[in-house]
């Protein structure tokens, strides 16, 4: 059995593109299903990801796809070169990232087999869970594909050492330009915080922090905490703040170690994206909201009052 | 321009979701069902194209029971000009899906394809992209903003470090994301009038495709619980069990 995993990366500053960590939970994934992993790294100058992917843990090999048509990872380019490689691997795997989710659907279409999303947990080398109605339930599937395509909720697998393997580097694959479709441009918000999904310490804000301007507070006690800053579907809704920072069953998925969720209700679908924390902090002035019940430190509390002062004392 | 839209009938957003003793499943009996909000803001994007003149023609297309006339009913009320329902019984993947919606693209012809980018039941995320496979057609997910000019589109699409943009070649597919729009209600006198127009049911059989399936649910069982915790009193208290207790801090 041999595991093809699709790397992940961003572009960084300087246009230098680095590798997601969540490709390191994805290969965790691969490892408990067993079998040699395989890493294909897809892009233009992406060397510096191709190198990191070569150090991960458990890595035996990596392919590299090195052209202009995979600059931007389009699933119309992307997705043909995947399929081609399909043959002779068990699995292909990807994390559950906006360039996961894009691009897999497209390779299992290609190869006529069902994909199997955001799973959790690896009950055996066809057997799988994953969360389904916003993780109000588990289904337990079992696929008889003969590649089997899968996607990784980064949550659900501590990740492999980044570092200690040393892979071969091979270059693969003809270009595949559908021209179909073209990159025209991003936007990146820049932060020095630490990214959500990987961030230790999260805090989070819903619509009880009343504006964007009112979220300095939790910039403020994020930035002694070392913590990322998310946010609720009703704070993104409103304005408040930009939809990356959306935390819920169709934002960002996390699981730190310590989640504190500030003037937040605490609907289904916003827990569906955090109740994996290790430990849930929720302040909130309604003692009947829902946050409490999934809590383990409840503070009935005015989130004006109580931040600032949460901020002084850690 | 014809623009083809995809609705799925499933759990009302706000129903709490109980899972079947034997494990089998979700219980669905006795539930309010809806339009899957994905679905609504797709439905509302595509009447939108159609107020400024770029759409001139909304086929609404559903994959489901005979009950999911209802949805295709309330798409009518908010703007769409005709529905088709593929019927089928079973419990279909999302492969199975984009195949019968790619049977019905090929017999309509439309020029844009918007469908919600997951079901709020399967938590799939994978029959827009699937159907744009099948189509060889340009696929743009996770939409914010939607731009038709001449014979492509530029779509803005929510990813993890922010925003993108791609252009993509029409025919092309687009899949919503919740800032793309806000769904408006139906009017009564529109409620009204979409009863009158055209809804026409055709099976999957009569497509002449296959549903068959890699995948099996084998179980579906409720996640474990995660017990509630204490009530601290002051930020005090919560500071000192976060050092000493949880050592989270």
């Amino acid at each position: 059995m041999t595991i093809l995993v699709i790397a992940d990366y961003s572009n960084g500053a300087h246009d230098q593109k680095v590798l997601a960590p969540a490709t390191l939970n994805t290969v965790a994934a691969a490892a408990k299903i067993g079998g040699d992993i395989h890493v294909l790294v897809a892009g233009q100058g992406a060397g510096a990801v191709a190198e990191a992917a070569a150090k991960i843990a458990g890595v035996a090999k990596v392919l590299v796809a090195d052209n202009a048509a995979y600059a931007h990872q389009l699933p119309e380019n992307v997705a043909p070169l995947v399929a081609e490689l399909s043959a002779g691997y068990s699995h292909i795997l990807a994390a559950a990232t906006s360039n996961g989710k894009n691009i897999l659907p497209r390779v299992a279409a290609a190869l006529n087999v069902d994909q199997i999303s955001e799973i959790i947990s690896v009950e055996s080398a066809d057997t799988f869970k994953r969360p389904i109605y916003a993780g109000n339930a588990i289904a337990t599937v079992q696929s008889n594909a003969a590649v089997k395509v899968i996607t990784v909720r980064a949550t659900g697998f501590d990740p492999v050492a980044a570092e200690g393997g040393s892979a071969a580097v091979e270059a693969v694959g003809a270009a595949h330009d559908a021209g179909i479709s073209s990159f025209v441009g991003e936007d990146l918000g820049q932060s020095d915080r630490p990214a959500l999904t990987s961030a230790k310490i999260v805090v989070s804000g819903g619509r009880g922090l009343q504006n964007g301007d009112n979220f300095k507070h939790l910039y403020a006690l994020a930035d002694k905490l070392g913590a990322g800053v998310g946010a609720s579907r009703a704070a993104v809704d409103a304005g408040f703040v930009p939809n990356d920072m959306q935390v819920g069953q169709t934002g960002k998925i996390v699981a730190p170690q310590l989640y504190i969720a500030v003037g937040i209700s605490g609907a289904i679908q916003h827990l569906a994206g955090m109740q994996d924390s290790k430990v849930i902090v929720a302040i909130n002035k309604d003692e009947e909201a829902p946050i409490f019940q999934v809590a383990d430190y409840g503070l009935v509390a005015d989130l004006f009052e109580a931040i600032p002062e949460l901020e002084k004392l850690v | 321009m014809k623009v083809l839209v995809s609705i799925k009938r499933v759990i009302d957003y706000n129903v709490k979701v109980r899972v079947k003793a034997d494990h089998s499943g979700v219980d669905l009996a006795n539930v309010k069902m809806s339009m899957n909000p994905f679905c609504e803001i797709a439905v509302e994007e595509a009447v939108r194209l159609k107020e400024k003149g770029v759409a001139t023609e909304i086929v609404v297309v559903s994959i489901g029971p005979s009950t999911a006339q209802e949805q295709l009913r309330t798409a009518l009320a908010l703007g769409a000009d005709r529905a088709i329902l593929v019927e089928s019984a079973e419990d279909l993947t999302s492969l199975a899906v984009a195949k019968l919606i790619k049977a019905v693209v090929d017999k309509e012809q439309p020029r844009l394809v918007i469908l919600g980018k997951q079901a709020i039941d399967s938590d799939n995320n994978q029959t827009g992209q699937m159907l744009a496979a099948l189509s060889g057609y340009g696929q743009g997910t996770f939409a914010s903003n939607v731009e038709i000019s001449g014979d492509s589109v530029a779509v803005t699409r929510e990813i993890d470090g922010g925003e993108q943009t791609v252009s993509l070649k029409l025919p092309a597919i687009v899949t919503t994301d919740l800032r793309l729009n806000e769904p408006r209600y139906a009017s009564l006198p529109n409620i009204m009038k979409a009863k009158k127009k055209p809804l026409e049911v055709v099976t999957a059989d009569a497509l002449g495709v296959s549903t068959a399936s890699t995948n099996k649910t084998v179980k579906v069982e409720p996640p474990a619980a995660r017990s509630a915790g204490i009530k601290v009193k002051s930020v005090a208290e919560l500071v000192e069990k976060l050092k000493n207790e949880a050592k989270v801090i």
